[in-house]
C-alpha cells in the first residue's frame, strides 16, 4: 500500500474490495434515481420549468405588453397599470430598469401563460412568498403556463442584479378567489 | 544540460528533490493568493455587514461594488493563483522534476499580476459595477475584460508548464511507475483549467470586443458560454480541493490510497463531464429545452457527483485504513478518535470534506435539479451553497495545506503556531453556520445579490417572513466568525512568510505540524488484510447518504406545494 504522495509501481489496475465496490454500487444506484426523478417529474409533477420559449426583439414585447395593457386594464396602482385578463388567455410582464409591469389580477385556479421578457438586462423574476424563481432575459420570451393555486396579494422581486435600484424593483400580483365577486373588465 | 544546470535541495520530511525555481514559483504565487484573499476578505466583512439588515453598512453603489470586488479577488485571484502553487507542487516538486523554462513561468506570473491589477483597478474606481458575473448587456470599462484576459492567459500558461513538467520528468526519469495519485488528480485540475480557460477566451474576447462597440452579444449566449467557465472553474476547485485531500491525508496520518483505479477513475470523471455544468445556471432560462437542461444539468446521469461521492468515501476510508494499519483498530472509530486534531493541516483536512460533501454536495445537487431549481434559482441558497463547497470546503482544504507549505516550501516555522491550531475551528464552524443560515434564508425567497431586503423606494410594500430577520442574524454571526478564521489566517501566514523563524535542521521541537518532524510511518509494501479496514467510514457514508435522501426528497416536497407552472 502507498499514500497519495507516492508512485504506484507495479500493476495497479486491480479489483476493488467489497467495501468500496459496494459504496460505488450504493452511489451509482442513487445517481440513477437522482437522474429518473427529473424526466419522471415532467410526466407526474405539476412544476415544470419548461415553457414556450421564443427569442424576441425587446421593442416588439413592449408593444405587446401594452397592447395587452390597453385591452384588459382596470386601474392603476402607485401609477403602474392593474389589468385583469380573462383565464386562459396570455398575459405579459415586462421587466426594465427598474419596474414590472403591468400589475396582475388573476384568479385563482385559472392557468394563464404568462410571459416574460426584458427590455434592456437580465432581470430575475421572483414571487414571493410563493418562491417561484425564473430568468428575465432580454430577447428571450419565457411563456410559462401558470396556475395560480392560492388567493392573496403577492410581490414580484427583481432578483437578478440590474443596477442601482435593483432592490427597488418590486410588482405586483393580486390572486382572486373564485367565489369572490366578478369585477367590470372581465369576459 | 538545463537538467544539471539546476539547483536542487532534499526536503527532510518528504525526500523528495525540489527544484530552486519550483520553491519560487509556488512561494510568489503563494504569496499573490495571500493578498487576494485578504482583499477578497475584508469586501467579505463590508458584504456581510450591509447584508445584515441591522447593520447595513454601504451605500447602494458600494455594495455592488465591493461585491463585484469579493467574487473576483476570491473565486478567480486567490483560487487560481492558489492552483497554480498546486500546480507546481504536483508537478515538479512531487516528481522530483526541474520546472521547464522557469522564465515562462515567472512572464505568467507577471501576466497574471497585472491582469488582476487592471480588474481590481476598474473595480474599485467603479467602472465595472457589473458583479461576478458581468451579464451582457450590463457594461463594464474595456480594461476589465482585458484584465481578465490577461489573467487567463497566464494561468493557461502555466497548465502548459505543468504538463511539460509531467514529460521532462517522464523523459528525465525522476521517478519510478505511475505518477502518485496527488499529481494525477492534479493532472485532471489541469485539464479542466484548459477547457474552462478556453470557455473564458470564448467569452471575454467577445465581450471585449462587444464593449468596444465592435461586435453584437447576444445575452442568453453570454449566459451558457460564461458559465463553461464561471461552473467549470468551480470543478477545478474540486479536483484541486480532492488532490489536497489525498495530500493532506498522506502528509498529516500517512492515509493509504485504497484502490489507485478506483480514485483515478473517478478523477476521470470528472473531466468527462464538468463543461456540462453550465446547465446548473440556465435551469429557468427562456433559451434551453427541458430535454437540454435535464441532461447537462445531471452531468450526464450524475456521473460526476458519482465521481464526488467514490472521494467522498474513498478519502475517509484511506484515512482510517492508514490509522489502522498503525495500530488503531478498537471499535469504529478510534482511528477518529487518536487522530491528530491539534495539526491544523488535519483538522482542515476534516472540516473540508465534511462541510463539502454535508452542506455543499447534498445542496449542490438538490438545486442543481431542473425542477427544485425554480425554489432555489437566484436566492439566498445558492450563496448559501457555494460558500459550503467554495470556500468551507475548497479554501479550508488550502488554508490546511498551507500550514504544510510554510514549513516544506518556505521553510519556516508558523508564527503564533497556538492559534494557527484554532484557526481551522473558528472557520469551519463560522462558515458552517453561516452557509447553513443563508441556505435556510434562501427557502423563504431571499434574493441573493441585493442591496435591501425592506425594499426601500419600492412602488409596493413588501415583506419577508419576520423569522427571516432572525436567520440573516444568526448568518452574520456564523460569517464574522469565519472572517475571524480567515484573519488568524492571513495574520499567521503572513507574518511567518515575512517575519516568521527558519526552521531549524533536524529540529525535535518546532512550530510546526507535528507530522513534519516526525512522518506518518511507511506503510507496510504490498496487500494488506482488508476486512473491517474502512467499517467506521462504511458508518459515515451511510449517514452522508441518508441525509442525501432526506434532503432531497423534502425538496421535491417543497417544490410540490407552489404554484402549477409548466
Amino acid at each position: 500500500m502507498n499514500t497519495g504522495l507516492k508512485s504506484p509501481t507495479g500493476i495497479w489496475w486491480k479489483p476493488a474490495h467489497k467495501a468500496e465496490r459496494l459504496w460505488v454500487q450504493i452511489a451509482f444506484a442513487w445517481c440513477m434515481v437522482l437522474f429518473a426523478m427529473m424526466p419522471l417529474w415532467h410526466l407526474k409533477g405539476a412544476q415544470n420549468p419548461s415553457g414556450i420559449r421564443a427569442t424576441v426583439v425587446p421593442n416588439d414585447f413592449a408593444k405587446r405588453t401594452y397592447e395587452f395593457i390597453n385591452t384588459y386594464k382596470v386601474g392603476d396602482d402607485h401609477g403602474v397599470p392593474v389589468v385583469e385578463p380573462p383565464p386562459g388567455s396570455d398575459v405579459y410582464l415586462m421587466g426594465r430598469m427598474w419596474a414590472w409591469e403591468p400589475v396582475l389580477r388573476l384568479r385563482k385556479g385559472a392557468q394563464y401563460t404568462l410571459h416574460l421578457s426584458s427590455l434592456d438586462v437580465n432581470h430575475g423574476f421572483s414571487l414571493a412568498p410563493v418562491n417561484l424563481n425564473f430568468q428575465v432575459v432580454p430577447g428571450y420570451d419565457y411563456g410559462l403556463r401558470i396556475t395560480p393555486t392560492e388567493a392573496g396579494e403577492f410581490t414580484i422581486m427583481c432578483n437578478e442584479f440590474c443596477g442601482i435600484n435593483h432592490h427597488a424593483m418590486v410588482g405586483r400580483v393580486i390572486v382572486l378567489d373564485d367565489a369572490a365577486p366578478v369585477p367590470g373588465g372581465t369576459q | 544540460m538545463t537538467a544539471a544546470a539546476a539547483t536542487f535541495r532534499t526536503c527532510p520530511t518528504t525526500g523528495l528533490k525540489v527544484h530552486s525555481q519550483a520553491d519560487a514559483l509556488i512561494k510568489a504565487n503563494a504569496v499573490a493568493a495571500t493578498v487576494s484573499l485578504l482583499i477578497g476578505g475584508v469586501a467579505a466583512v463590508l458584504v456581510l455587514l450591509t447584508r445584515w439588515q441591522a447593520v447595513h453598512l454601504l451605500p447602494a453603489d458600494w455594495f455592488y461594488r465591493i461585491l463585484t470586488v469579493h467574487g473576483m479577488s476570491m473565486l478567480i485571484f486567490f483560487i487560481i493563483f492558489f492552483e497554480m502553487a498546486v500546480l507546481y507542487f504536483a508537478s515538479a516538486v512531487m516528481l522530483n522534476s526541474r520546472v521547464p523554462a522557469p522564465s515562462l513561468g515567472w512572464a505568467a506570473f507577471v501576466l497574471m499580476v497585472v491582469g488582476a491589477l487592471l480588474v481590481e483597478w476598474m473595480m474599485w474606481s467603479g467602472q465595472a459595477d457589473v458583479l461576478f458575473t458581468s451579464y451582457v448587456p450590463l457594461r463594464a470599462h474595456p480594461l476589465y475584460y482585458l484584465g481578465i484576459i490577461l489573467f487567463a492567459v497566464g494561468a493557461l500558461v502555466v497548465t502548459g508548464l505543468f504538463f511539460a513538467t509531467l514529460v521532462v520528468a517522464k523523459r528525465e526519469r525522476t521517478y519510478q511507475g505511475s505518477v502518485p495519485l496527488v499529481t494525477f488528480g492534479g493532472a485532471t485540475a489541469a485539464i479542466i483549467a484548459v477547457i474552462t480557460l478556453l470557455h473564458g477566451a470564448a467569452v471575454y474576447i467577445p465581450t471585449f470586443l462587444w464593449s468596444l462597440g465592435l461586435m453584437p452579444m447576444d445575452p442568453e449566449v453570454y449566459r451558457l458560454i460564461w458559465w463553461g467557465l464561471g461552473h467549470s472553474s468551480q470543478q477545478i476547485n474540486v479536483a484541486a480541493m480532492v488532490s489536497i485531500w489525498y495530500l493532506l491525508g498522506g502528509l498529516t496520518i500517512g492515509a493509504v490510497v485504497l484502490n489507485e483505479k478506483i480514485s483515478r477513475s473517478a478523477f476521470v470523471l470528472y473531466v468527462l463531464f464538468i463543461s456540462m455544468a453550465s446547465a446548473h445556471h440556465l435551469l429557468v432560462d427562456p433559451g434551453f429545452s427541458p430535454a437540454w437542461k435535464v441532461w447537462n444539468t445531471s452531468y450526464a446521469m450524475y456521473l460526476a457527483v458519482l465521481a464526488s461521492m467514490v472521494h467522498g468515501f474513498t478519502v475517509p476510508a484511506g484515512m482510517e485504513a492508514g490509522m489502522r494499519i498503525r495500530g488503531f483498530t478498537k471499535g469504529l472509530f478510534e482511528w477518529l478518535r487518536k487522530a491528530p486534531w491539534g495539526d491544523p493541516g488535519f483538522s482542515s483536512l476534516v472540516f473540508s470534506v465534511i462541510i463539502f460533501g454535508f452542506l455543499g454536495g447534498i445542496t449542490g445537487v438538490t438545486f442543481g435539479t431542473e425542477q427544485i431549481n425554480i425554489i432555489a434559482h437566484n436566492t439566498f441558497r445558492i450563496p448559501g451553497h457555494f460558500h459550503a463547497t467554495v470556500v468551507g470546503g475548497t479554501a479550508l482544504a488550502f488554508m490546511g495545506v498551507t500550514y504544510y507549505v510554510i514549513p516544506l516550501i518556505f521553510r519556516k516555522q508558523i508564527a503564533f503556531y497556538p492559534l494557527a491550531r484554532l484557526q481551522p475551528y473558528f472557520f469551519a464552524i463560522g462558515m458552517t453556520v453561516f452557509s447553513m443560515a443563508m441556505t435556510f434564508a434562501g427557502t423563504f425567497g431571499v434574493p441573493r445579490r441585493h442591496y435591501d431586503i425592506s425594499f426601500s423606494g419600492a412602488p409596493f410594500a413588501a415583506q419577508f417572513n419576520p423569522a427571516v430577520d432572525l436567520i440573516i442574524g444568526v448568518m452574520a454571526v456564523g460569517g464574522l466568525l469565519a472572517s475571524l478564521g480567515g484573519g488568524i489566517y492571513i495574520l499567521c501566514t503572513v507574518w511567518s512568510v515575512f517575519f516568521g523563524k527558519p526552521l531549524p535542521a533536524d529540529a525535535k521541537v518546532a512550530a510546526v505540524p507535528a507530522a513534519i518532524l516526525n512522518p506518518p510511518k511507511e506503510p507496510p509494501a504490498g496487500d494488506v488484510e482488508h476486512k473491517g479496514l474502512t467499517s467506521g467510514t462504511l458508518v459515515l457514508v451511510a449517514v452522508f447518504l441518508l441525509c442525501f435522501i432526506a434532503y432531497y426528497f423534502v425538496n421535491w416536497k417543497l417544490l410540490s406545494a407552489v404554484w402549477r407552472v409548466g
